[in-house]
């Protein structure tokens, strides 16, 4: 049984805006182990990327802000951590890979002054060791020739290879977990499945666990071992990826599952959901997927589901379940 | 007995790149190189490849917004070329519309649903301001949207309904072909799979053609009736959908194919093996020599590197560019 | 744990609202004072107290009211030859700001115009007019505007005339970008598909959505007609006396102002508040309508 490295209780941010409160994560719960790549799946505004950045502490401000919940990184509760305290696990125990390799790197540095400015600040290495450190992270994630790599600069360097300097930058501290968010979204087919073999590879090496967001269940379907679905800020389905795309429970799941074109066979027509996400404001009573839900029921419009296990690591918020 | 709408032969274009204060040419970019196909009538054809394959190039020359450097494109039957100014505004303009990728960019945010969709009839026709607005009303319903809809600005609406408050503008001109420029890949999941039955939908009630860009092949097997594979400005492998998916010839296509399939973890190395190429493409400035695949093809022997495979028609219409096949 | 939370609402909410507040008194001060002095402007024989060009010999160098030796039959005190200083800055009021208002429509006009074409056609069109839009910036305006002024003759459409001459050109720079980077848009091509010509084009597509920086550059620079107009009359190439404009104003105090102050500060005064109204107003408007900065 390997170690949970995060747990997530009840986590709520909210972003106070003029025109409202916008309830981007409402209650949500989750772990995940270490060596372990979680999956959190979903559409846009779901949720999923602010979900990331609160565990970072990044929320947008002012406007953005933790309202409650627990996120235990290894014991520490990082929501209670002051702004210096968090700078100092930022980088060290937890990074991020952001979806946009052009715009994550620095134009105006080298790509080693890149990765040695975080190793500098979390290992506290000086000189000879600096570029030693730098060299094994480039090393790390399969980048041919570091020596000369690094004294590139990013507009030398296509989008894959900026983005495996991404991954190097997040992985030079050897974090212990590590959240990647649409890492892969950006890229060319062939060099996404290059991309996700490549931290598959490092996930074996440093055991790091990794919280991959995306909407493509494909990359889940390749990447995760465990996945979660969220819908208007909330988890609606915890499930191993096997069991997800086997037995989804959630007709959101199998609803998207379903929506989604399959090249190992013709569809004739798409299964299609109807209508769109509700509005983060303006959330209707009962379960958020009933306006748009096949089978919804009376109490669905009425009452939230709770949350309930149904088998080995699998769990569901739907009236429906039993 | 195949209905050919629009056809490509042997599209070429090459841009430029200069160098110094003179602007000399020192070298030509090869956004495609040597293209042909046909899109059938009432049919799509799927233009498939990664970014730097040349598919939008391709499609821009359609729409007349590239000047090609050579080729032909023959639109029933007639050559382009021979065209007068006067004649392609008249006669291809308005048969010829396309939905573009991006539904936030690719309307004017000053103006109205109403005048967005009914600029294509302004500009084209001298029709009375009444008969544009219930065209426009005709049209939005045909997309499922509604007339309360017409008087909204596109930022009040979501992407699935500016996808298809573009679809509705580029049918308002009863258009033969549409060219879609990866009409679905901005949406969300749950979005696109509505959209594109629309589209398939729409389709089938006008006869329409479709000209499909997507780098995604699964939609493109779900919108296509035709296949093209695209490489480095070339097409390495053409067929109907169906055949080509199921019997997939060239290698590119093979590891493409891999790169999109949904595979379980578990199932690793059990069913399929997963392809996963070297390398990324090289640049079109300096195409690799004999097959432009050859540097990261799992399968190259050492001719592939000398000889240029032609499109060899390997039987039932399906073509493929591999020596080794 | 509810109570925890009503107190992170508020605190939130506090911040967000300080910031709401500086932002709509940057709106509403400037607005407010270039309100008052158009009205001004537009009332101004029903407003001032005297004509604007009356003289009292008798009166002549008074202090303003608030002074000693001041009275309150003029508020803000005489000039040289006893003109009534409140009543010529209520006058100048429509000289300077309807010099600026014509300036700034003639240069935005002729430079939106040239950027347009220039940007949206590109090639050759485009670098023969941006050639000549990079010698107009490169010559000091000032000095072309006070030479074109010494051959036609003071007047009030020579300074109008003299400073839109070169004052076109910032506005063809930024218009011109903006239409290279809409030229690209998605819409724009969609227009092409369309069929429409490029006429339409700059007009229909690109034009609208330029107005944003146009209205933000305008703004901007009432501040610096303003003040090229008051340094024109400063060197004897304004407004030709004796009509009053806050330039001149300014200009006739000049050799009197160790003694005389008033006859130059308080047109000085009205200048510094419109340049500053027109600053915090273009600020304001920039962050207003950058989508980035609009969305808390």
């Amino acid at each position: 049984m390997s170690k949970v490295i995060l747990q997530v209780e009840d986590l709520r941010s909210y972003f106070f805006t003029r025109k409202g409160v916008v309830k981007a994560v409402d209650g949500i719960s989750f772990y995940v182990d270490e060596g372990e790549t979680f999956g959190i799946v979903g559409e846009s505004a779901c949720g999923k990327t602010v979900t990331a950045l609160s565990i970072l502490r990044l929320l947008p401000e002012p406007g953005g802000k933790i309202v409650s919940g627990k996120i235990i990184l290894d014991g520490t509760n990082l929501v209670e951590l002051s702004k210096k305290e968090m700078r100092k696990y930022r980088g060290k125990m937890i990074s991020m890979i952001l979806q946009d390799p052009m715009t994550s790197l620095n134009p105006v540095y080298t790509i080693g002054d890149q990765i040695a400015e975080s190793v500098r600040l979390h290992q506290g290495l000086r000189g000879e060791m600096v570029e030693q450190e730098v060299i094994s992270a480039l090393r790390l994630l399969k980048i041919p020739s570091p020596e000369v790599i690094l004294r590139q600069y990013p507009f030398q360097m296509s989008g894959g290879m900026r983005q495996r300097v991404v991954g190097a930058i997040a992985m030079s501290c050897r974090p212990r977990l590590l959240i990647a968010d649409e890492p892969t979204t950006a890229l060319d087919a062939t060099i996404q499945a290059q991309y996700m073999a490549l931290f598959k590879d490092v996930q074996k090496k440093t055991n790091v666990a990794i919280i991959y967001i995306t909407h493509d269940f494909g990359v889940i379907a390749q990447m995760c071992h465990r996945v979660a679905v969220m819908y208007a800020g909330k988890i609606v389905e915890t499930a191993t990826t096997r069991e997800l795309f086997k037995a989804p429970k959630h007709p959101y799941t199998s609803a998207l599952i379903n929506s989604v074109p399959r090249l190992d066979r013709k569809d004739a027509r798409l299964y299609s959901i109807e209508g769109q996400p509700p509005s983060l404001m303006d959330l209707p009573p009962g379960c958020r997927f009933a306006p748009r839900c096949p089978v919804v029921k009376p109490v669905c419009r009425e009452q939230e589901p709770p949350e309930v296990g149904i088998g080995y690591g699998h769990s569901v918020s739907c009236w429906r379940a039993k | 007995m195949e209905d050919v709408l629009l056809e490509g032969r042997d599209l070429k274009k090459y841009y430029p790149v200069t160098k110094g204060l003179l602007q000399r040419t020192v070298g030509w970019v090869r956004a495609v190189d040597g293209v042909s196909f046909k899109v059938e009538r009432g049919k799509t054809l799927g233009l498939v490849g990664e970014s730097g394959a040349g598919k939008t190039t391709t499609a821009k020359a359609i729409l007349l917004l590239e000047r090609l450097t050579s080729g032909n494109i023959l639109f029933e039957g007639k050559d382009l070329y021979q065209f007068s100014q006067s004649q392609l505004k008249t006669e291809y303009r308005p048969r010829v519309q396309s939905v573009q990728q991006n539904p936030w960019s690719s309307m004017n945010p000053r103006m109205r649903v109403r005048d967005i969709v009914a600029e294509p009839l302004v500009v084209n026709t001298k029709q009375s301001k009444k008969q544009n607005q219930s065209r426009v009303l005709e049209l939005l319903e045909q997309v499922g949207l509604n007339s309360g809809h017409a008087e909204l600005y596109p930022h009040e609406f979501s992407g699935g309904q500016r996808q298809r408050i573009a679809v509705a503008r580029a049918l308002a001109l009863n258009p033969s072909l549409v060219v879609l420029d990866e009409p679905v890949s901005a949406l969300d999941v749950s979005i696109r799979a509505q959209i594109m039955n629309l589209l398939k939908d729409l389709q089938e009630q006008y006869n329409l053609s479709y000209l499909v860009i997507a780098h995604n092949l699964a939609t493109v097997r779900y919108m296509s009736y035709n296949v093209a594979i695209m490489y480095l400005g070339q097409i390495v492998e053409y067929g109907e959908a169906e055949e080509l998916f199921k019997r997939p010839l060239h290698p590119y296509t093979r590891a493409l194919m891999s790169a999109s399939l949904l595979t379980l973890p578990e199932d690793d190395g059990q069913g399929t093996e997963q392809i996963i190429l070297s390398g990324e493409m090289p640049s079109p400035l300096n195409p690799p020599s004999g097959c432009r695949f050859h540097t990261r093809c799992t399968e190259a022997a050492p001719k592939c590197s000398q000889e240029v495979p032609p499109l060899r028609n390997v039987g039932g219409g399906h073509e493929v560019a591999c020596l080794r096949v | 744990m509810d109570a925890t939370r009503v107190m992170d609402w508020e605190k939130v909410g506090g911040g967000v609202r300080r910031k709401r507040i500086i932002s709509r008194l940057t709106f509403t001060i400037p607005s407010a004072v270039l309100f008052i002095l158009v009205v001004t402007a537009i009332f101004a024989p029903l407003l001032a107290p005297y004509p604007p060009d009356q003289i009292a010999l008798l009166d002549r160098l008074m202090p303003p009211a608030f002074v000693e030796g001041g009275s309150t039959a003029h508020l803000l005190g005489t000039d040289l030859i006893g003109r009534d200083i409140l009543s010529r800055v209520i006058y100048g009021a429509r000289i300077s700001l309807s010099v600026s208002l014509l300036v700034i429509l003639i240069t935005a006009s002729i430079g939106t115009g040239l950027g347009i074409i220039s940007g949206y056609l590109g090639g050759r069109t485009d670098a023969f007019l941006m050639r000549v839009t990079d010698i107009s910036l490169a010559f000091p305006a000032i000095l072309i505007a006070l030479l074109f002024a010494a051959i036609l003759g003071p007047s009030y459409w020579t300074v109008v005339l003299a400073i839109s001459l070169l004052g076109w050109a910032p506005y063809a720079r930024l218009i011109r970008g903006e239409a290279l980077r809409l030229r690209e848009a998605d819409f724009v091509a969609q227009a092409r598909i369309i069929g429409t010509s490029p006429g339409r084009i700059m007009v229909r597509h690109i034009f609208p959505n330029i107005m944003n920086p146009l209205i933000i550059m305008a703004t901007l620079s009432v501040g610096f007609v303003i003040l090229t107009e008051a340094a024109l009359s400063y060197l004897g190439a304004g407004i030709p006396p004796p009509t009053a404009s806050w330039g001149n104003m300014v200009s006739d105090g000049r050799n009197l102002i160790d003694t005389a102050w008033w006859i130059s500060l308080f047109p000085g005064i009205a200048i510094g508040l419109v340049v500053l109204s027109g600053n915090f107003l273009g600020d304001w408007l920039r962050d207003k309508m950058d989508p980035r900065l609009r969305q808390i």
